[in-house]
């Protein structure tokens, strides 16, 4: 088999995520256009907490966004290290600034959100803190990316701290939440709740739909991006050893 | 410690091989087999795959296409000695401690005595230094010291990589006896070299860049 | 096991030596403790109050120095490749490697903890609470750290990167740690909860860290 590996199917995805991305930013933008509308203009203020209610709908999609990416990061992991296919970890790759965006977008907008409704940018709430911890996880990630200069090991390596921090998620929550309430007795308001009326619901899903297929249609932009810069680094390794890619005997 | 009896009949086998680094082939197609007792001298250029394929064989690296099996020994059994450019010394252990660590992580289901080590470190002709640190010995010295681990356990395939570089002449003809006693002990060695070995070997694989 | 012990062996003796980082890791915990009331002031009651925390902290800080030469000198000398030939079984080798750092850093620490607790105007019983949830949790620190110091192997500049990897993972345990030794002072604060929490945090550590670390370690030679 003459052909790299790291070439081997990426042709087929670039044609089917060529295709895909034009339909992925045309729903982005619909939705937005519908989503924003409905959030900004048509959804009632809330009866406690006023118009600052509205930041809700552009904080819950980053911060369900902002732990789904991890998910689909976790998945490329188990990608890159069980089945080594070539495309898990451009994959995982991709996602993590993305993922870090998020993370931050919903640090950003929980803390506006607080400062009308606790007199502060910041408190350490449970929430606010465990989504603290897990941008340094993303930021960590990114940094031992650039670390590596051969992307094929990095990745790897990537996939390995991916996974244990997959594991350490849920735990590094609970003690933070046990961390919370120990310290400060429940008394923050909190955001959403199974009592949400439905004439806040319904903006709320066009919004998380509308951050869905951004993040859809940025992600397969970051694959195909990252695709394209190994074909230059493969590219300048042949120009530098023009015999490389050719099969030979001894 | 001089354990004399040979090894096992063994057969080395390599199908097909394939490696690349960071995404190019180093080389493809490689194939050749090797039986007890026999010395294949590795040759060609820099950057022709010679290191990678005693990796390869060190089970260091793993092949991008291709097998290789030693027929002969259990598969979980290690059977190999691998002698690569580094020496593995830690310069602030003595002689005598940097062997009894090996000799611990080589057991063959016996402790190294006070004896054994002084035996090998003799046979390397640094019996004199085996209380001093590594760290004080010469690039030679270090270089012998080092091999003193192919006799610490008895391995039947060795993979040596450029093993007569930085050794000095004393060097030169202790590693010649003990590649000489190893092939006579039925033992296997595969030594990547850029110059003519000093022992003729039995075959030959010349790796190419083109 | 003989080789397990050899590597732990190898492993306190390296540290002990010149060049080591047993006497580092301890007189930075050191100067740690020593400046944090030049930053908050010599109250003594306020340090008291905070004195286990401070000492948690600097514990945390202090299991991260050193880790970069855990794997990476292993891997620079050629002595990673000679283990893998081997046949040794490399989760045993992280083990024994981590064992090794733990009894040469981490316990040193744990120890001098309630003796620098004076200087944070500790009372016994806040010494020895801070030894005790030290001692079960100082473990997790350091095996946690083998995994970054696994994952970083071989990097020029890995010290740095460990710190950012490993600092979010360990916070459960500086939670846990600082939460049994304040529940071990004050009454309405719970103990054993937090301090079993913490074993945990040791047991799991213990029981998964080698063998993600050996999977790193092999990982990044392909």
């Amino acid at each position: 088999m003459p052909s790299l590996t790291s070439l081997a199917n990426p042709t087929r995805f670039l044609a089917l995520s060529g295709a895909i991305l034009p339909w992925a930013a045309a729903a982005a933008a619909l939705l937005f256009a519908i989503g924003l509308v409905m959030a900004l203009v048509t959804s009632p203020p809330d009866y406690q907490q006023g118009d600052s209610v509205r930041i809700m709908y552009v904080h819950v999609p980053s911060v369900t966004l902002a732990m789904g990416c991890y998910t689909a990061m976790a998945i490329s992991a188990l990608g890159t290290l069980v089945w080594r296919h070539p495309l898990a970890d451009v994959s995982a790759k991709a996602a993590a600034p993305l993922g870090a965006a998020f993370t931050f977008l919903g640090l950003v907008t929980g803390a506006i959100w607080g400062k009308p409704m606790w007199g502060t940018w910041w408190v350490w709430d449970a929430r606010l803190t465990s989504f603290l911890v897990l941008l340094i996880m993303y930021l960590g990630l990114m940094a031992l990316w650039r670390a590596f200069d051969d992307p094929a090991r990095a990745g790897r390596i990537a996939a390995v701290l991916i996974l244990v921090g997959f594991i350490n998620i849920p735990i590094i929550k609970f003690s933070v939440d046990w961390w919370n309430t120990l310290h400060q007795p429940a008394s923050i308001l909190r955001l959403g709740g199974p009592s949400i009326h439905s004439s806040m619901l319904w903006p709320l899903f066009v919004m998380m739909a509308a951050f869905a297929a951004l993040f859809v249609w940025a992600w397969l932009a970051a694959m195909r991006a990252e695709i394209y810069r190994r074909r230059v680094r493969t590219a300048e390794l042949v120009a530098a050893h023009p015999t490389a890619l050719e099969p030979r005997t001894a | 410690m001089t354990i004399t009896e040979a090894f096992p009949a063994l057969k080395l086998k390599a199908q097909d091989l394939a490696c690349s680094r960071g995404g190019r082939f180093v080389f493809s197609g490689l194939s050749f087999e090797l039986a007890s007792g026999a010395l294949m001298a590795v040759t060609g250029p820099n950057g022709a795959g010679k290191s990678s394929l005693l990796r390869l064989l060190a089970g260091l690296l793993r092949p991008t296409a291709g097998d290789i099996a030693c027929e002969g020994r259990r598969e979980d059994e290690p059977a190999a000695h691998y002698l690569g450019h580094l020496d593995a010394l830690k310069p602030a252990m003595t002689l005598a401690e940097t062997l009894r660590f090996w000799g611990a992580i080589y057991q063959q289901g016996r402790v190294l005595t006070d004896s054994d080590l002084n035996e090998a470190a003799e046979s390397v002709g640094l019996g004199h230094a085996i209380d001093l640190p590594v760290g004080v010995l010469s690039a030679g010295q270090r270089r012998r010291a080092a091999l003193a681990r192919l006799i610490l356990s008895p391995r039947p395939l060795w993979l040596l990589d450029e093993p007569f570089a930085a050794l000095d002449s004393q060097g030169e003809s202790l590693l010649r006896r003990l590649m000489g006693d190893h092939i006579g002990r039925h033992g296997l060695i595969v030594a990547a070299t850029h110059q003519a070995l000093p022992i003729p070997p039995d075959t030959t694989l010349t790796l190419s860049t083109t | 096991m003989i080789s397990f012990l050899a590597i732990v062996r190898q492993t306190v003796r390296l540290e002990l030596r010149a060049g080591g980082g047993a006497a580092v890791a301890l007189i930075f915990f050191l100067a740690v403790v020593t400046a944090v009331p030049f930053g908050v002031g010599p109250d003594l009651k306020l340090l008291a109050r905070i004195g286990p925390a401070i000492l948690w902290v600097a514990a945390l800080l202090a299991a991260l120095l050193g880790l970069d030469r855990l794997f990476g000198a292993d891997r620079e000398d050629g002595s990673l490749d000679l283990i893998i030939v081997s046949g040794e079984p490399l989760a045993l080798y992280a083990l024994g490697r981590a064992v090794g750092h733990w009894l040469a850093t981490g316990l040193p620490i744990v120890v001098a903890a309630p003796i620098l607790g004076l200087l944070l105007n500790l009372d016994p019983p806040a010494m020895g609470a801070v030894a005790l949830t030290l001692l079960a949790g100082s473990p997790a620190l350091t095996l946690i750290g083998t995994v970054g110091a696994a994952l970083t192997a071989g990097l020029p500049r890995g010290g740095l990167l460990i710190a950012i990897l490993v600092l979010p993972l360990t916070v459960p345990v500086l939670i846990f740690g600082v939460s049994a030794t304040s529940g071990a002072l004050s009454d309405p604060e719970p103990f054993l909860a937090p301090f079993l929490f913490l074993c945990a945090c040791s047991l799991a550590a213990l029981a998964l860290a080698p063998f993600v670390a050996a999977a790193a370690l092999r990982l990044a030679l392909e």
